[in-house]
C-alpha cells in the first residue's frame, strides 16, 4: 500500500519554501566593506565597473555598486535619495534640479564621441561628410548615396545608385542626444523641425531605429546602403566601417580619443549648464562629442557615508581616468579635471 | 475487535487493512484537519483574491499616473499620429496599430500551423516521433523571448531583406502591402517572429485537447467504416475546437504584450503605412525603448498612458473572444 502525501504537508512545504525565499532577500548579517551604489546612464557602465572594480582592489573597504538603468532612471533614483549618486549622460535641467530638493552638484567623469559608420559593398572607413551632408541625410533630404554633394567630396570613392538607410536609436539615450545636439548646432533647420533630446521625431522617411549601440550596429552590419552613429567605445572594439567629418576648422578628423579629447580641451570650462562641445573649435577636434556626468548631493544626509563617496569620485576624476582608456573610453582633460575635482570640493561632509 | 477483524481479514485481506488504517490516521489528524477544513477556504479565497486586487491595484496605478498626460491630450491621444518628446505632443495610433496588426498577423500564421502541428502530433504520427518532437516543441515554449529577438536581428531580418522580401516584391509587388523598400526589419518580421513564438503555446495546448477526446468517439467513427482524415474532421477537431480557439486567444494575448523580441525586429518608426515591410512600432516596444530616459512628468505620463491603453487592449481582446465563443460554441471555455 503506498501512502500519499497529505495535503497539509504540500502547503506546509510551500509555507517553508516562501519563507527560504523571503530570507534570501534578507540584507546580510555583517559586511566587511562598505558598500556605495550609484544609478544611471548605460553610456558609463563599461567605465564605471572597470574602474570601481579597480577602486576595490586598491581599497577593499568600500565597494560601489553602480545599476545602468539609464540616466533617467538614475536621476529619478537620485531624486528619491535611494542612491548615493546618480550618473546621467545630459546634467539635470532647472526642473529636476528643483525635484532635487537640496542643491545637487554635477561632476563631469568621461566624454564620448560618435562615429558616422555606413555599409557600402566595397568601400572602405575615411568616406568624407560635411555636417551640413550628416543633416540633410537625416532630414531625409539626400536619399541617394551617389547624391552629387556626396560625390563632389569623395572624387575617387565609386558611390553605388542606392537609397539611403537612415538608422538611429530607438531607445532614449545620451548618445542621441549628444548627435542631435550636434546636428542642431550646424543646421537651422534640423534645430526648427527635430530640435535637441534623447529621444527626438525622426523626420526621414527611411528611418529605422535600433535598440542599443548594437542594435543600431547590427542593422547598420547587415543593411547595404545604412548609415548610423555609434558610440566611439563601441566603434573602436567592434569591426565597423566610419567616416571622416569636417570640423568648424574645415579639417577633415577620424573619430579617436585623441580627436575627442582635443575638442574637449578647446572649451576651458565646463560646467552642469554650458556643457556642449559639439562643433568645437581647433584642427584636430573631433565634432561630435559630449561629457557624462555624476550628480551628488551637496549637504548629504549621511556625512560619513558622503566622505567616502566624495574619496572615489575624487579618485575616478584623476587617477581613474587611466581606466578609461583601457576600454575605449575619453580621458578627462587636464583642465577639466581640475573643474571636476573643484566641484567636488564642495560636498559638504564628515571627518 | 480482533477476531472479528481476523476473519475479515481472512476473507477481504486488503479492504480490511486499508480501512483500518484510514480510520488510524483520521483519528490522528482529526484535530489537524477541522483545522485545515475551516482554513482552506479561506487559503483559497486570498490566493484568487490577490490576483483580483492587483489587476486592481494595476488599473488604478495606470490611471493615477497618465492623469497629466489625459488632461494635456484628452481621448485625442488615441487617434494622433504624432510622437514627439524634443515638442512633448503625443498620440498613440502609429503604436496601436503596430501592435494589433503584428499580433493578428502573428496568430493567422501561428494559428493554422499550431493546429496542423497538435493534429499531426495527436493523430497522425508514430509514438517514436510525437514524444520527442512534442517535447522540442515544449522546450520552444520555454525559450526566452530575448534569444528570439536576438536570433531574429541577425539571421531571419538579414535573411528577409536579402531573400523573402525580394521575391515578395517580386511576384506580389503590386498589392500595398507588400510595397516599398525592403529594410529586412519591420511589421512582417516582428509578426513573424511572434508567431514563432506562439506556435508552441497553440501546439502544446491544442494536442492535448485533441489527445482528451474520448476513444469511444473516435472508435465509433471508425467503426462505422471512416478514415482516420474522417474522424479527425467529423469528431475530433469539433470536440476540440472551443479549446483550440481559447489556445489561440492566449497566443494572441502573449502575441500583444510581447516586447523585447518585437523591438528588436519591428524597426521603431511610429509611423503607420500599409505596407508590411515597413518599419513599425508597438506600444510595448515604445516604453521598453523610451521609459528609462523619459524625464519629464508628460512623457513619463504619456509613455504610463500607452501602457493604461495595452492594458485596455487585452481586456477587450479578451472580452471580444468570449463573447464571439460563447455565440460561436454555446460555451465558454477558459484557455
Amino acid at each position: 500500500m503506498t501512502v500519499r502525501p497529505r495535503p497539509l504537508n504540500l502547503f506546509a512545504y510551500l509555507t517553508c519554501a516562501l519563507l527560504v525565499t523571503c530570507a534570501l532577500f534578507l540584507p546580510g548579517q555583517s559586511r566587511a566593506a562598505t558598500e556605495l551604489t550609484g544609478a544611471g546612464s548605460t553610456f558609463d557602465y563599461p567605465f564605471f565597473s572597470r574602474a570601481f572594480y579597480q577602486y576595490t582592489q586598491n581599497n577593499p573597504d568600500v565597494t560601489v555598486n553602480y545599476q545602468s538603468i539609464g540616466s533617467g532612471g538614475g536621476i529619478q533614483q537620485f531624486i528619491a535619495k535611494t542612491v548615493d549618486f546618480g550618473a546621467s549622460d545630459v546634467p539635470m535641467n532647472a526642473a529636476e534640479l528643483q525635484r532635487a530638493g537640496g542643491p545637487v552638484l554635477q561632476i563631469p567623469v568621461t566624454l564620448g564621441g560618435e562615429a558616422i559608420c555606413y555599409n557600402l559593398p566595397g568601400i572602405d572607413s575615411g568616406l568624407k561628410f560635411t555636417p551640413d551632408l550628416i543633416a540633410d541625410i537625416y532630414l531625409g533630404k539626400v536619399t541617394k548615396w551617389n547624391d552629387p554633394a556626396l560625390q563632389k567630396l569623395n572624387p575617387n570613392a565609386k558611390l553605388p545608385d542606392m537609397p539611403i538607410m537612415v538608422v538611429h536609436r530607438s531607445d532614449g539615450s545620451g548618445t542621441t542626444y549628444i548627435f542631435t545636439d550636434f546636428l542642431s548646432t550646424i543646421s537651422s533647420e534640423w534645430k526648427q523641425k527635430v530640435g535637441t533630446g534623447k529621444s527626438v521625431s525622426w523626420p526621414a522617411p527611411s528611418s529605422v531605429g535600433g535598440k542599443g549601440n548594437e542594435g543600431v550596429a547590427g542593422q547598420v552590419r547587415q543593411s547595404a546602403g545604412a548609415i548610423g552613429y555609434v558610440e566611439l567605445a563601441y566603434v573602436l572594439q567592434n569591426h565597423i566601417t566610419y567616416g571622416q567629418l569636417q570640423n568648424k576648422a574645415g579639417a577633415w578628423v577620424s573619430p579617436s580619443i585623441e580627436t575627442v579629447a582635443a575638442a574637449a580641451a578647446t572649451k576651458p570650462t565646463v560646467s552642469a549648464t554650458d556643457f556642449s562641445i559639439v562643433n568645437a573649435a581647433g584642427a584636430n577636434s573631433y565634432p561630435i562629442s559630449g561629457y557624462s556626468w555624476v550628480m551628488v548631493y551637496q549637504k548629504p544626509a549621511d556625512p560619513a557615508r558622503a566622505a567616502l563617496v566624495k574619496k572615489v569620485l575624487s579618485w575616478l576624476v584623476t587617477d581613474g581616468q587611466e581606466v578609461a582608456k583601457a576600454v575605449s573610453y575619453v580621458p578627462l582633460p587636464q583642465n577639466v579635471q581640475k573643474v571636476a575635482l573643484d566641484t567636488l570640493g564642495r560636498m559638504e561632509v564628515g571627518h | 475487535m480482533a477476531p472479528h477483524a481476523s476473519i475479515e481479514r481472512h476473507e477481504y485481506p486488503a479492504l480490511v487493512t486499508e480501512t483500518q488504517v484510514r480510520r488510524g490516521v483520521a483519528a490522528r489528524t482529526n484535530a489537524r484537519n477541522s483545522l485545515m477544513r475551516r482554513c482552506f477556504p479561506l487559503m483559497v479565497g486570498s490566493a484568487t483574491g490577490i490576483f483580483v486586487l492587483i489587476i486592481a491595484a494595476l488599473f488604478v496605478e495606470l490611471l493615477v499616473n497618465s492623469l497629466p498626460s489625459i488632461r494635456q491630450f484628452g481621448p485625442g491621444f488615441l487617434w494622433s499620429s504624432e510622437w514627439n518628446p524634443v515638442t512633448e505632443r503625443f498620440g498613440a495610433l502609429p503604436f496601436i496599430y503596430g501592435t494589433i496588426v503584428s499580433s493578428l498577423i502573428a496568430l493567422a500564421i501561428a494559428a493554422w500551423i499550431g493546429i496542423l502541428g497538435a493534429a499531426f502530433l495527436a493523430e497522425f504520427s508514430p509514438r517514436y516521433l510525437a514524444t520527442p518532437l512534442g517535447f522540442i516543441i515544449e522546450l520552444l515554449a520555454a525559450v526566452p523571448s530575448v534569444v528570439y529577438g536576438l536570433w531574429g536581428l541577425f539571421c531571419l531580418a538579414p535573411a528577409m531583406q536579402h531573400y523573402i522580401e525580394p521575391a515578395l516584391q517580386r511576384y506580389l509587388g503590386f498589392l500595398p502591402i507588400f510595397s516599398g523598400p525592403a529594410y529586412g526589419v519591420g511589421l512582417l518580421t516582428a509578426a513573424l517572429i511572434l508567431a514563432l513564438m506562439i506556435v508552441p503555446t497553440v501546439i502544446a495546448i491544442s494536442r492535448d485537447l485533441l489527445q482528451a477526446v474520448p476513444a469511444e468517439m473516435r472508435e465509433a467513427l471508425l467503426a462505422l467504416g471512416a478514415t482516420r482524415w474522417d474522424t479527425f474532421k467529423m469528431v475530433v477537431l469539433p470536440y476540440a475546437r472551443a479549446g483550440i480557439f481559447g489556445a489561440c486567444i492566449l497566443a494572441l494575448g502573449r502575441a500583444l504584450g510581447e516586447t523585447i523580441a518585437t523591438t528588436m525586429v519591428i524597426g521603431n518608426r511610429p509611423a503607420i503605412s500599409l505596407s508590411l515591410l515597413a518599419p513599425s512600432y508597438t506600444l510595448s516596444s515604445v516604453i521598453a525603448n523610451e521609459f528609462t530616459e523619459a524625464t519629464t512628468r508628460l512623457y513619463l505620463s504619456a509613455l504610463i498612458e500607452l501602457g493604461l491603453v495595452l492594458f485596455l487592449i487585452s481586456v477587450l481582446v479578451n472580452s471580444l473572444a468570449r463573447l464571439l465563443m460563447r455565440a460561436v460554441f454555446g460555451t465558454v471555455v477558459r484557455p
